[in-house]
């Protein structure tokens, strides 16, 4: 749900990367933390286990700068991937304005990504939404791996739609910010709809 | 069905910063802030410029949606109110009119009792006011968006 100021001309959106667990959502919002200029960014927080996995969610305030006079504030959400954090997911997810799912390419990972996008869909429907109808993207993360599965089998698996697909490998940022300004602007495509 | 949208206008908005500066004053709290319950701050008072109000209110936003979610497990409709006691500051937060959390920050200048009392008519005010807000009609400021331009929201990206 976007919150529009206008008292203070602002347009703020929630954005939630989704998927299995050490699939690289962390990683992404790191990696967009650590290139973004400091007046661009607020703090990225990240409510993390001991081990660094993520407990509840990170998140990143970002600045994309001016539309129309209007402010555009993106709030990046992730949400901890394990299986057994399912209620934390779907509070994450209410409110959200746009999802990307951050598919593992790796092969042994191909169950978990199915499981975790079934897992996406269905608590998103527990909320109220369709994620045939909202701002949706979908990254192939972990490309660089070896074990790494076809684009096409993941697309024919995970993709059945079509939506825009971007390959990635987020620990060298490659594709991160394409897959981030795809879904930012569906969600402002989407604002202009009329919310 | 996607939520409905959050719109706030200059009206709203002073009459909220009214009721926040009128808490911050009354209850003789630190700060004051008006959140909702996506983690979007609203209204403030009392804010000085060493508090990152941005990180606060979504960790606000996270920990009632946290205990929301604890209070559908236990069959309890919601919990109203949080109180987190620290050594100098503790926090007080209240759910108002369903959507919109209000987060008291006070130190040992003011009661927890003192603090509750004020909130409570603060609540009623507020309640108010995002209850008008939500039976307004939309307003023509909103045709602003249907005039965005894929031009427009490709330039803020860059080349």
């Amino acid at each position: 749900m976007s919150f529009i100021n206008y008292s203070a001309r602002e347009i703020n959106c929630k954005l939630v990367y989704y998927g299995p667990g050490l699939c690289g959502k962390t990683t992404n919002l790191q990696f967009i933390y650590n290139k973004t200029r400091p007046e661009s960014k607020g703090k990225m927080i990240s409510l993390a286990t001991e081990t660094e996995r993520t407990l509840f969610f990170d998140f990143l305030p970002l600045s994309l700068g001016e539309i129309r006079g209007f402010k555009t504030r993106f709030h990046l959400y992730t949400v901890p991937g394990q299986v057994f954090y399912d209620a934390s997911r779907k509070l994450i997810l209410k409110g959200v304005d746009g999802v990307c799912f951050v598919a593992d390419s790796q092969l042994e990972r191909m169950e978990a990504n199915i499981e975790s996008l079934d897992n996406l869909r269905f608590n998103l429907e527990e909320q109220g939404y369709d994620l045939d109808k909202i701002p949706y993207v979908i990254q192939y993360n972990k490309r660089d791996l070896p074990s790494a599965v076809p684009v096409e089998e993941l697309r024919a698996t995970l993709n059945t739609n079509s939506v825009p697909e971007f390959d990635a490998c987020a620990i060298t940022g490659e594709g991160v910010f394409d897959t981030l300004r795809a879904l930012a602007k569906q969600v402002l495509t989407e604002l202009r709809k009329g919310g | 069905m996607m939520n409905p949208q959050l719109a706030l206008y200059d009206e709203e908005l002073s009459e909220i910063r009214e009721v926040a500066d009128r808490l911050h004053q009354d209850s003789r709290a630190r700060t004051i802030l008006i959140v909702d319950k996506n983690g979007q701050l609203i209204g403030s008072s009392g804010v000085d410029a060493e508090l990152d109000t941005t990180s606060l209110s979504s960790l606000v936003a996270g920990n009632v949606a946290a205990t929301g979610g604890i209070a559908k497990l236990i069959e309890e409709e919601e919990f109203t109110g949080q109180y987190h006691e620290g050594k100098e500051i503790s926090v007080h937060m209240t759910i108002v009119a369903r959507r919109i959390i209000l987060v008291v920050l006070f130190d040992k200048n003011t009661t927890q009792g003192l603090v509750r009392l004020r909130v409570k008519k603060a609540n009623e005010a507020l309640t108010a006011i995002f209850d008008a807000l939500a039976a307004k009609p939309r307003t023509q400021e909103e045709d602003v968006f249907k005039e965005i331009t894929d031009e427009d929201i490709d330039n803020l990206f860059g080349p």
